[in-house]
């Protein structure tokens, strides 16, 4: 997870697979409106979210930073030599920016964000990464598709920097033609003279694949997660389980039933599921008594996941907090500091929990419409891959009982319209408390508690 | 207690396999289908060879597969339709899911009529082809499996090369590959040079999308995987299961032996992978190598019975340990885990494995018993009974269609931690019934 620096007092040090021994260049391929964007934000939002310190490095972006004011799509005719010589100089201080990230930021991946429609710019590209020793996987998107296209500008390039002071139609024709300027010198990846480079090409927006030279094991990942996403429109709904007994004591963990609310919850988003029409709904929960119970209520067939189960807290199962700062003072303090790290004794941390919950992501990526009834520390690690959550905040994300959080994914991101079905439950999130050192007094651990009976 | 899994797909999936002979497609075959077994997805092969060996018992020469011997056709033909026959019934009454036919299936019109059967009936289709023109490929697939083909039981090695070669263009005049055009409206994967390249089209669904993941992390490069556990452990010492405690005198002796014998095998470019638990640990530093920690491969969590003694378990838990001996694959103890449970976390670890050359894997009983089941074919009844005693090193290298085994006992004592199953499961069982097979302990 980006930001999250390993915490020297945390007795876990877990070394894990190496996922490449050295940085790797994703480098973007395609005319304008093709979705590189698109891929590149989504490849770097997965990425990081698995803890492969990923950035993205979109060469448009610093051709904004430097034509202040974009004017029309004259700009990016080939025969402009002034916009020639600055679009170079952009990619070059993308690349030298990359350069930084991989070298002395301890980045793994940069993604490469351009059109890159040029043998010759490729050729660039692969000395620099050559002299850097970076890997090199070129990832283009070949559509020819008008309603894909067409679709793609007025979703993405319709609210750009460049066209807040053109209306639609005018921002249509301009992007159209912006396009025409970079197809006569279109040089696509070619089976047989770029049979020496790695690269995936994605035709048609994933119907169809190939595959070159793929040499190590992130580039094998990325493979497989690009040919697992799509764009079809669709809603991921995630909630917790109705309210369990074990919350109404305030008590983490275990395998309990439903509370009478618990029960009422589950009524109620049966209805509210019911109400919203969802077109071939997948309805997915843990192997917990209190997730199958609320599935149960919704009345339509849904399968288990052990991966969905909630963080196993180990030692402390089943304990209040009072009583996890009673035996355990020092865990309970080292959980504090570093909460996304932090392994419960003969449990688990946050960090494993995403490791078991990649291959639900991996399968949220395939489907449509699908409800997942899950936990809180489950719950929290979802939405942070879908809101992009950095490791830090990830573990006090809120997600409240009895509240439905419905994603949308919408242009470059994701929308997220929060339905609370007004049926009261316990407040089970414990804030981070502002002493957590370890000499702490044992008030002061447990200020934040929410209260319980 | 014993729930059920995601489903990987929820109609029968036809595989067929495309290409010319000796293009790797029974190796691929048998491959897939071991690791769909493995992940729990019930496959089978259907060899086009094998059929066709049965109704033709004496194989002459490569005549047979001249495309103008009709006589010879009718037969291939006939045999198809068996095969498709079978595959029918494997689907309807034998509860598979997968079925993979291993022929050349090299021409348009016969991937035609198969296409049309599995329309006919529901199944969906998804193509492998496997697309090669290196000689030296060809020569070494043909040296390794095809010479010891009960077709060239009575050939001396050069006549059969030859003859093969023979057979192959038979094949080359009507082969007609799949195409990214024509094809299009199909769902398969083009294999190219044993997979520098692949095309990947219309990919249908979550079984498809393994398939081809799995596909692309598998290699032939030459290399061994080798398997051990942990040096005896204290608890070892105890008849303990599980818990995560420090190596015995006679463990630590385990790990310095282990070294020796990784520096005498002389392994070019070894990777050690360990799980997150001492005992394994402990092991992988005496090699003096760096090592990868692996959690997933952490030993079976025995949940409300970790650290306990059989004995104790059968005084404190005798329906559990009644009910773990009737199904000990899918059973799972109460607030841990499952063989089951187990092979689905091990997946990973399989797929990096096949992505890697030469790997000692220094892990736990029931977790060796999963990795050794995989690579080499064993069903879930006979998994966790697989003998994987302490202080013995596993060296699988992969040959031909399946794995050699070497087994190195490095000849420090240890106990015996393998319990077979009792004669007596029954929860009505009495104490002694139950503890018959318990190995010693202190």
């Amino acid at each position: 997870m980006r930001g999250a620096d390993r915490s020297k007092n945390t007795q876990n040090l877990d070394k894990r697979v190496c996922m490449t021994n050295c940085p790797t260049l994703i480098v973007t391929v395609g005319l304008p409106a093709r979705g590189k964007t698109y891929i590149s934000k989504k490849l770097t939002r997965y990425l990081n979210w698995i803890d492969v310190p990923t950035k993205e490095f979109n060469v448009g972006q610093y051709r904004r930073e430097c034509v202040k004011i974009y004017k029309s799509f004259e700009f990016f005719r080939p025969d402009n030599e002034e916009g020639l010589k600055i679009r170079k100089q952009c990619a070059l201080a993308a690349l030298n920016d990359v350069r930084q990230f991989l070298t002395d930021e301890g980045g793994q991946v940069a993604v490469f964000d351009a059109t890159n429609t040029t043998r010759e710019r490729r050729e660039t590209i692969l000395r620099f990464a050559e002299q850097n020793g970076f890997k090199v996987f070129f990832v283009e998107s070949v559509c020819e598709d008008p309603d894909v296209i067409a679709e793609n500008i007025v979703q993405v390039k319709l609210g750009s920097p460049d066209y807040t002071h053109c209306n639609t139609e005018e921002a249509v024709a301009d992007f159209m033609k912006r396009i025409k300027c970079y197809e006569n010198s279109y040089q696509p990846l070619d089976e047989e003279l770029d049979r020496d480079l790695s690269f995936i090409k994605i035709i048609d927006v994933g119907r169809r694949y190939l595959v070159n030279r793929v040499q190590d094991h992130i580039q094998s990942r990325i493979v497989y997660y690009l040919m697992n996403i799509h764009i079809t429109p669709r809603s991921i709904y995630l909630c917790r389980h109705g309210e369990s007994d074990l919350n109404i004591k305030g008590r983490i963990g275990g395998d309990s039933g439903l509370s009478a609310r618990g029960k009422e919850f589950a009524k109620s988003l049966g209805q509210f599921i019911q109400s919203q029409n969802i077109h071939d709904l997948k309805v997915w929960t843990s192997q917990m008594k209190r997730t199958i119970q609320t599935a149960e209520a919704v009345g339509v067939p849904y399968e288990q996941w052990k991966a969905l189960n909630e963080i196993d807290a180990g030692v402390c199962e089943e304990l209040t907090y009072e009583e996890i700062q009673q035996r355990y003072p020092l865990e309970f303090a080292l959980r504090d500091q570093d909460k996304y790290r932090y392994r419960y004794p003969k449990g688990e941390s946050y960090e494993d929990l995403v490791q078991r919950l990649e291959p639900v992501i991996m399968e949220l990526e395939r489907q449509e419409n699908v409800l997942v009834i899950c936990h809180q520390a489950v719950m929290r690690c979802l939405l942070a891959y879908f809101l992009d959550k950095t490791a830090e905040e990830l573990p006090y994300l809120k997600c409240p009982l009895h509240t439905v959080l419905k994603l949308t994914p919408m242009a470059y991101g994701c929308k997220v319209e929060s339905v609370c079905l007004n049926v009261d439950a316990v407040n089970t999130h414990r804030d981070r408390p502002s002493n957590i050192d370890v000499s702490r007094l044992p008030e002061e651990a447990l200020l934040t508690v929410p209260d319980h009976h | 207690r014993f729930t059920s899994r995601p489903q990987f797909t929820n109609c029968p999936t036809m595989i067929v396999m495309v290409g010319l002979p000796a293009r790797g497609k029974t190796y691929i075959s048998k491959k897939l289908t071991r690791y769909l077994n493995w992940i729990g997805v019930p496959t089978q092969v259907f060899n086009l060879g094998q059929y066709r060996r049965e109704v033709v018992q004496t194989y002459k020469n490569y005549e047979f597969f001249r495309p103008d011997n009709e006589e010879a056709m009718k037969i291939r033909r006939s045999c198809a339709s068996n095969a498709l026959k079978d595959i029918a019934n494997y689907f309807t009454k034998e509860q598979g899911q997968v079925a993979v036919f291993d022929a050349t299936n090299t021409t348009r019109e016969r991937r035609g009529a198969i296409i049309s059967f599995a329309k006919e009936k529901g199944y969906k289709v998804f193509f492998i082809e496997s697309v090669c023109d290196d000689p030296e490929i060809i020569e070494a697939n043909i040296m390794q499996v095809k010479l010891s083909s009960p077709d060239y039981e009575n050939y001396d090695k050069e006549e059969a090369l030859v003859d093969f070669l023979k057979r192959i263009d038979c094949y080359k005049m009507s082969y007609v590959p799949l195409d990214e055009e024509k094809d299009r409206h199909l769902s398969f994967i083009k294999i190219f040079n044993v997979g520098s390249r692949y095309l990947v089209n219309r990919v249908q669904d979550h079984i498809q999308s393994r398939i081809v993941y799995y596909l692309m992390n598998i290699h032939v490069t030459p290399r061994s995987i080798y398997l051990s556990r942990h040096g005896e452990s204290e608890l070892n010492l105890l008849g303990r299961i599980g818990g995560d405690t420090g190596l015995s005198s006679q463990g630590q002796k385990y790990a310095k032996a282990l070294a020796e014998f990784i520096r005498g095998q002389s392994i070019k470019d070894l990777k050690v992978w360990t799980s997150h638990m001492k005992r394994t640990i402990q092991t992988a530093e005496a090699l003096g190598v760096p090592y990868e920690q692996w959690k997933a491969l952490n030993e079976i969590d025995a949940g409300v019975c970790e650290e306990m003694t059989y004995e104790e378990i059968q005084a404190t838990h005798p329906e559990e340990f009644a009910l773990r001996d009737q199904d000990k694959y899918r059973y799972r103890y109460p607030k841990g885990e499952s063989y089951e449970d187990l092979v689905h976390r091990l997946e990973p670890v399989i797929m990096e494995l096949e992505r890697q050359e030469n790997v000692l894997v220094i892990c736990h009983q029931a977790v060796m018993r999963c990795l050794l089941a995989y690579f080499l074919d064993k069903s879930a009844d006979d998994l966790p009974y697989l003998k994987c005693p302490l202080h013995t090193v596993l060296k699988l290298t992969p040959l031909a269609y399946g794995c050699k085994v070497e087994s190195f006992y490095l000849n420090i004592q240890a106990v015996n931690t393998h319990r077979d199953r009792p004669t007596n499961v029954n929860v009505a069982r009495k104490p002694e019934e139950a503890l018959q097979t318990v190995p010693e302990h202190l």
